[in-house]
């Protein structure tokens, strides 16, 4: 099929960058989207101009580096799926087709569609995790987790930090993240003892990195390709305010 | 042989002796410590931040080093480790099935076809529950039973189940667990982390490794980083083929370049091809998708007995169809090994039974399972993998079999190492895929992970130590150092020297080309005539490399064709020592076969008398020195390996 691609070319943080139009030609349903901007790329190297930059390694959905808005949408219009799993097959002959990066306050972009998203790593350093130095484990089975929890635990930890959420979101918050890390961590048995000190510390950390505040939209979960659901927020809301409320407490209130 | 020489054999003097299950605790008894006081004088710098890497980054950094860490992705998060799949091994025993650390030593090696030494698995086998201990306690949602304990599943080459998984996502649960590790000592300030920086060249002092010279992707400027000991866990090299399961940034220029400057690669020819990816679907085709092995525990891999049939999969009645391994390897089924799995697959498609698009490809059906488990349990075990195949090829599992062929997946070969994992460079250390050590010439499924992580967080931590606190004072030096300008000054010429060609083809059509005659000659069935056919072959290309690539732009920043072109032009130079290594290797064994070297049955034959070692080649700037370590077996000995 033949399409029309406008995509969003910017050399470096300081150009103000534009949309270009590309024509594309013989382009197979079989195609991935990226296969398609490689076919681009190539043409585009042998006329002499330089290719498009964009974000990708896995190629298989999973490791997060993918971030393409695609006709609006963060990962385009297949439910549930990255840019990368994206196909061809769900595009028709002569769709014109707008590529942007993400655009948010705390992801920059650092050139064409590449954006800088270490902010997510901030907030995970703030607290994402549970202190278990190497060595100091206890034998797996000592402490039994329900398998509902566990399971549930597992549907936040899916997470792929490709910052979808934050791209869909009107505020440009990084709620969705943030709460699908809080939320794994809480369920566990393990997470308990620092389960305050961590809602706080990567809440804070998310407000510094300059995302937006949450006001209960639900584009994050709905453009999330992992399913990560909306009332992860809730929960993080409600340890918040259990957090607050403990900070000036006492040991064991 | 006119292609290499042969040098004084090596011996990996680290070695201990005595007891088998004794060795690992006495070596570790034995090895010098640092003190904690003195531990943040000394800098570490870790390259790759995957399993390997960022456990070992945040372990050391625990033990209080200064560690820099590095990676080329955007974030430590994404290592390629993250796409694993199907499970990590443990010798538990949860099960009471007969498990022990004995018998995860004993399948790994004779996995491995016996060319991995004896030592180094035995201490995998046992730092394997400790592993599992730590990944619970980081909060890893392995799958549980009902009464809340962990869930095991079996997997090939094994007939205990002792396959700890997290759904379909097990490597992306353990590298998230070590990432956060990572992160926490980041936001400790104990961890320098530099995403986006690649390696360029090892900087070596008096014969010790102190330092790397690194590009920022970002501005693409050149910085020479000194440490006091350098850690390389830069994984495999499978992109030499163009196609495979790997992420497309995954590259062996750390490795390459460390060879170069006197590390000597072991065992490049062993390749791991996956039994169970799903088939190229067109010249566009960028990479290749893994369907988890784990899919072989319910899945039935057949194709149709007549060659040609070109009928719907449901439309072939039972007696019609070939349940090929079931019918050759009755005790083993579905579950053999990786190597012997996509040999097979390849047998029947050369007869021409494959199915789908050019017959590339076997039948691997759920029906069975689904009628007697219920779509609702298949759901729940492979959902997410069921959805990917969808979404990839349009058909769903559900209604059709999955159309599956192999792809190169894993190197089993890497730097050679030590039984401290420091390669023949003193201060130099390797973990993970990127060294040889313990896969011998096959691996076993749910073992990368096993390995990742045993050398992160529990091997390298000591060693790195005893060297740290063996090798003397260590001068300071700093970027000025004479090696330390050379290294860097050799980086900026080459970067110019692929910018200034300007020529009328682009990386990725070499890159392409060369993972064609790779994947012909040096993949699934090798043989003298081909292997010299495409050493012919590539260097031919690699001078037309030189001369027509063509890079745009500048390295003043973000250039992705600058850093293809670059990892392209290392595998050029690996891909022809791999075919050298296959050439010479006059025997097949694991995921090295030789068209000339089978039983009458077609079977992989070894030839033990002649090939028992490691094959570790030193760089020259000509022709490659082959240095052999013998390979000695006191626990399990030699037999051809049988899964009938």
């Amino acid at each position: 099929m033949n399409l029309t691609l406008r995509i969003w070319r910017q050399r470096g943080p300081q150009d103000k960058g534009r949309m270009v139009t590309y024509p594309i030609q013989d382009v197979s349903p079989d195609m991935s989207f990226l296969e398609m901007l490689d076919v681009l790329n190539e043409r585009l190297i042998l006329s002499g101009e330089e290719p498009v930059a964009f974000d990708h390694d896995c190629r298989e959905g999973i490791c997060g580096m993918c971030s393409l808005m695609i006709n609006g949408e963060a990962h385009g219009p297949q439910r549930g799926t990255t840019a990368c799993q994206l196909h061809m097959r769900q595009f028709s002959d002569g769709d014109t087709i707008d590529i942007e990066p993400w655009r948010a306050r705390a992801f920059p972009v650092v050139k064409d569609l590449v954006v800088n998203r270490n902010a997510f790593d901030k907030i995970i350093a703030a607290g994402g995790y549970i202190t278990a130095p190497t060595g100091s484990a206890p034998e797996a089975h000592s402490v039994p987790v329900a398998k509902n929890n566990a399971d549930a635990a597992f549907e936040s930890a899916a997470c792929i930090g490709c910052g979808a959420c934050v791209a869909a979101c009107p505020n440009g918050s990084g709620m969705l993240f943030t709460a699908a890390k809080i939320t794994q961590l809480s369920l566990l048995p393990q997470g308990q003892p620092e389960r305050y000190t961590r809602v706080i510390g990567m809440v804070d950390a998310h407000d510094e990195a300059g995302f937006g505040g949450c006001t209960n939209i639900g584009e994050c979960a709905a453009a999330c390709p992992k399913g990560i659901p909306l009332n992860t927020i809730g929960r993080l809301n409600r340890d918040y305010l259990k957090a607050t409320a403990k900070r000036a407490g006492t040991p064991g209130s | 042989m006119d292609l290499y020489t042969d040098g004084d054999p090596i011996a990996d003097t680290r070695a201990p002796d005595g007891p088998i299950e004794t060795r690992w605790e006495r070596h570790r008894f034995e090895m010098k410590l640092v003190n904690p006081a003195n531990r943040r004088k000394l800098t570490v710098i870790v390259v790759g931040t995957g399993l390997a890497g960022g456990s070992a980054a945040a372990t050391l950094a625990e033990q209080g080093y200064q560690v820099k860490s590095y990676c080329y992705q955007d974030s430590p998060r994404r290592a390629h480790s993250i796409a694993a799949q199907g499970g990590i091994n443990a010798a538990k025993n949860y099960r009471n099935d007969g498990d022990s650390v004995h018998r995860l030593f004993y399948d790994t090696v004779k996995g491995g076809d016996f060319r991995s030494r004896e030592s180094n698995v035995h201490r995998l086998a046992e730092v394997s529950v400790n592993i599992i201990d730590q990944c619970v306690a980081q909060g890893v949602p392995f799958a549980r039973e009902y009464g809340g304990l962990l869930d095991t599943r079996s997997f090939g080459g094994a007939q205990v189940q002792r396959t700890f998984y997290a759904r379909g996502q097990t490597g992306q649960q353990l590298l998230l667990g070590a990432y956060q590790a990572l992160e926490r000592q980041i936001g400790l300030g104990n961890v320098e982390m530099n995403a986006r920086h690649e390696m360029l060249e090892l900087v070596v002092v008096d014969g010790r490794a102190r330092g790397i010279v690194v590009r920022d992707l970002v501005t693409g400027e050149i910085s020479t980083e000194m440490a006091d000991a350098v850690v390389l866990a830069s994984g495999g090299y499978g992109n030499v083929f163009y196609l495979s399961t790997n992420a497309k940034g995954c590259n062996v220029t750390a490795s390459w370049r460390a060879h170069r400057k006197g590390a000597y690669f072991a065992n490049p020819c062993y390749t791991q091809i996956h039994p169970t990816c799903i088939p190229v679907s067109g010249d566009h085709q960028s990479k290749l998708t893994l369907m988890s092995e784990s899919l072989r525990n319910d899945g039935r891999v057949w194709v149709p007995k007549a060659k040609g049939d070109q009928r719907s999969p449901r439309d072939i009645p039972e007696d019609e169809r070939d349940y090929y391994l079931e019918r050759i390897y009755p005790s083993f089924g579905n579950l053999v090994p990786r190597d012997i799995a996509s040999r097979a697959a390849k047998n029947v498609c050369d007869e021409g039974r494959g199915v789908g698009p050019g017959g590339l490809g076997v039948y691997l059906d759920f029906a069975d399972a689904i009628n007697r488990l219920g779509r609702k349990a298949i759901e729940a075990k492979y959902g997410n993998l069921f959805e990917m195949y969808e979404r990839i090829t349009g058909e769903d599992p559900y209604e059709v079999p999955m159309r599956i062929y192999p792809a190169v997946h894993y190197t089993m070969g890497g730097l050679w190492v030590d039984y401290d994992l420091q390669s023949t460079i003193p201060g130099l250390f390797v973990i993970g895929e990127a060294n040889f050590s313990d896969h011998g010439a096959n691996r076993l499924g749910a073992s990368a992970l096993m390995q990742g992580l045993a050398d992160g967080y529990f091997v390298l931590p000591n060693t790195v130590a005893n060297y740290l606190a063996g090798a003397g004072a260590f001068e300071k030096i700093d970027a000025s150092h004479p090696e330390a300008v050379a290294a860097r000054t050799a980086v900026e010429q080459r970067i110019q020297q692929l910018l200034a060609i300007n020529g009328d083809r682009t990386v990725d059509s070499f890159h392409r080309e060369l993972g064609q005659i790779m994947w012909e000659h040096c993949g699934m069935e090798r043989s003298e005539a081909g292997l010299r056919k495409a050493i012919d072959e590539i260097r031919t290309l690699r001078d037309e490399f030189w001369q027509r690539v063509r890079v745009l732009g500048d390295g003043e920043g973000l250039n992705q064709s600058l850093e293809k072109a670059g990892r392209v032009a290392d595998f050029f130079e690996l891909a022809e020592l791999m075919c050298i290594d296959a050439l010479h290797r006059e025997e097949s064994c694991g995921g090295h076969f030789r068209a000339e070297h089978q039983t009458p049955d077609g079977e992989a034959q070894r030839d033990d008398d002649r090939f028992a070692y490691v094959a570790a080649w030193e760089y020259t700037g000509d022709q490659p020195v082959l240095h052999k370590e013998d390979l000695t077996f006191e626990y399990v000995h030699p037999t051809q390996r049988s899964y009938k």
